[in-house]
């Protein structure tokens, strides 16, 4: 075929290709190149200050034999998958609840999105004071008369992750039950119809018909909550600090605390290389599955 | 915009035709609390009065914890402060390696501090290589233990002399629904507990060796075992108390709710402010009655190197100005520190200040353990000192196991 009979491909779109170099530039200089930079790094002795003094793999030797990191990691993996489940179920129910054309819709909708506007630290403070013994519900259900009851998530090593739990599902439910909300309404009239007519139970349609066919509202969920889940720290910070003892530290906390509060930049590098492998073996299958096998399809 | 700029530029030149090269030099420190705030207010006022520059106060919430990592991410990422509060000792050691803090030897000469600054230790983690880098300007010491007069009678019992009849005391304080030890939840508490312990029990020569010649022998040794076991004790005495902040755990004290706390001399400032008479309402008892030997912890001033040559003479300025002997005085008797210079007089000091005083021109101090151990090391033994305090179920010897790995790891 001739040169000219097809313009250069490269050429095509100019002006968009012109316009997406900044971020084209940020993405390979700032996260591609900080990756890099921060992979080369965790293999040296790092102090305070960045040096490419070679040390193997001691940071990596360090990091998994210290019980700070393994804390950190089984409370990551308790968060993660609780948090996963139980916003996906709890954000769908009530978008399923709302979709009944009830009365105020607008107004609980609202109300259910609101936490979503607090930042971390606001709604961390918040549900420190709510689940502390001595002002926040087990002083109330105490003062009503119930004097051996006892909730102190936040004092208690074994249950800590949970009360920060509670306080991040309340902080996100609402956007992902928005999201539900929105893919609810785009189901067509007519499938709730037809499932009527063929005397399928609502439950049924809904767990059948209507999720499978949101589906890409679910990897959007998916993906809003595994970032949030990954990147927890701020919650625990303003809840916990970390405690009682060490029993509510998380990955970002342990490599915040080694980068800045121990001046041993090594070990947080070699932290968060361990992160971000983590994330990779989540995420390249998936993607893999997702995007890999649509392409065949063309 | 530009007219603004001009505008700048000229009441600039005004101001400096005015005052002989009056600078403004900021100034970062965390000291937020009330009593700490007053004292720095004292170094602001002298400074300005003196010299005729302008302190422009930078006061970071939150602690040194909080506070650390943002002065020295702004000194590394070039936008320093004209001078910074660090505690002296290892936290700045790569700092100055890299150059970036200014040398005052010069000006350390000429003025004498050799001679006057007591104890010398002081200095001498100021000085790198020969070379002097910071303005020691107290002396905070972490042994004292705090005892609240009324909740040991409430108890039925005396007022502890000593550490184990403190440990005797606590079942008789439980029974009365007291907490017998205050601790926060904060990490540095619990190892400052074990360390304080360590020098009351093991003496400081077992500290030093440790800390400073990382002598693994020593940590594994029966010395530290009867150390971690007096851990324990202290760890069932802690049961109870749910609070976080150093400051909120020194009130359970105050309010006798607890029996006592093992914190530093800064505590005293808050039993200042609550109106309590040492003697009367509280005893203070230095090296936990055992071991009378205070550790010369403290906070010193630093000056990151600049460019700007009015800022350079502000900050020979400010560093003279808060050695001088009323500056000293003024400062640390609303600090509740001890002055750096042996030759003023604290006519206005308390029981406990006193007892502090004494203590310090006998000689019997030790080097703190920030002059001893890295940041990283520092942030290990946290690590674990907190996780030990708080579960109960890692035995001594499991800490102890734990701890001799960290001193070996340690540079």
């Amino acid at each position: 075929m001739p040169a000219h009979a097809r313009p250069n491909q490269l050429f095509r779109n100019l002006s968009a290709k012109i316009a997406s170099i900044p971020m084209i530039l940020t993405a390979l200089v700032v996260f591609v190149g900080g990756t890099g930079w921060t992979i080369v790094y965790s293999f040296t002795n790092s102090k305070l200050l960045p040096r490419l003094n070679f040390v193997g793999l001691d940071q990596y030797d360090r990091l998994w034999s210290t019980s700070k990191w393994i804390i950190s990691l089984q409370n990551l993996l308790i968060y993660g998958v609780c948090m996963l489940v139980l916003s996906l179920v709890i954000g769908f129910v009530l978008a399923a609840l709302l979709d009944q054309k009830i009365r105020f819709e607008n107004t609980f909708r609202t109300i259910f999105l609101y936490p979503f506007a607090l930042s971390f630290i606001v709604t961390g403070l918040v549900w420190q004071w709510i689940l502390n013994p001595d002002f926040g519900i087990q002083s109330i259900v105490r003062g009503l008369g119930w004097e051996s009851f006892n909730f102190d998530p936040l004092y208690n090593a074994d249950i800590v992750i949970f009360g920060i739990l509670i306080a991040g599902l309340w902080q996100s439910s609402g956007l992902i039950m928005c999201i539900m909300l929105a893919g609810l309404r785009g189901i067509d009239e007519e499938i709730w119809k037809a499932a009527r007519i063929d005397g399928i139970p609502t439950w049924k349609t809904y767990l059948f018909i209507v999720i499978p066919m949101m589906r890409p509202v679910f990897i959007t969920a998916l993906v809003l909550i595994s970032t949030g889940i990954v990147r927890v720290y701020d919650l625990v910070v303003a809840q916990t600090g970390g405690g009682p003892g060490i029993a509510s530290e998380v990955p970002a906390k342990y490599v915040y605390d080694s980068m800045f509060l121990a001046q041993n930049l090594g070990q947080g590098f070699a932290a968060s290389t361990m992160m971000l492998l983590a994330v990779i073996i989540v995420i390249v299958p998936w993607a893999y599955l997702e995007f890999g096998g649509r392409k065949r399809h063309g | 915009m530009k007219s603004f700029k001009a505008l700048l530029t000229a009441s600039t030149f005004l101001g400096a035709a005015a005052v002989a090269s009056a600078a403004e030099i900021e100034v970062t420190h965390w000291w937020t609390s009330g009593g700490e705030a007053a004292a720095v207010a004292e170094f602001a006022k002298a400074f300005e009065e003196k010299t005729g520059h302008t302190w422009v106060d930078g006061a970071i919430a939150g602690g040194g914890n909080t506070a650390r990592p943002i002065m020295v991410s702004r000194i590394t990422g070039g936008d320093p402060m004209g001078a910074t509060q660090f505690n002296h000792g290892r936290q700045t050691e790569e700092l100055i390696e890299a150059g970036l803090m200014r040398d005052l030897t010069e000006l350390a000469e000429k003025e004498g501090w050799r001679d006057f600054i007591r104890p010398t230790s002081l200095l001498d983690s100021c000085t790198v290589d020969g070379r002097i880098y910071c303005v020691p300007v107290n002396i905070h010491s972490w042994q004292w233990l705090w005892l609240s007069n009324k909740a040991f009678e409430d108890a039925g019992v005396p007022v502890p002399t000593n550490w184990d009849e403190f440990v005797a005391a606590a079942p008789a304080l439980r029974a009365a629904g007291k907490i017998p030890l205050a601790l926060g939840g904060q990490p540095w508490q619990s190892s400052g507990l074990f360390n304080v312990l360590m020098v009351a029990l093991a003496g400081p020569d077992v500290l030093v060796k440790v800390y400073g010649d990382k002598d693994t022998e020593v940590a594994a040794g029966p010395e530290i075992a009867r150390v971690f076991k007096a851990a324990e004790d202290a760890r069932e005495m802690t049961q109870g108390s749910n609070v976080q902040d150093w400051n909120q755990a020194t009130n359970l004290v105050i309010t006798d709710q607890a029996g006592g706390q093992i914190m530093g001399d800064w505590a005293q400032g808050e039993f200042q402010v609550a109106g309590e008479v040492a003697g009367e309402d509280y005893t203070c008892l230095p090296g936990l009655g055992e071991n009378e030997i205070i550790s010369t912890d403290g906070d010193a001033f630093y000056f990151p190197v600049t460019d700007d040559p009015e800022v350079q003479e502000a900050q020979l300025a400010l560093a003279s100005t808060m050695l001088q002997p009323d500056v000293q005085v003024a400062f640390n008797l609303k600090k509740g520190s001890l002055p750096v210079r042996g030759d003023v007089d604290l006519q206005a000091a308390n029981d406990c200040m006193r007892k502090g005083l004494e203590i310090l021109a006998e000689g019997k101090t030790m080097p703190a353990v920030n002059q001893l151990n890295t940041e990283d090391t520092n942030n290990q033994l946290n690590d674990l000192f907190v996780e030990f305090f708080n579960d109960t179920s890692i035995t001594a010897e499991e800490a102890q196991k734990r701890f001799v790995d960290i001193v070996a790891q340690a540079d």
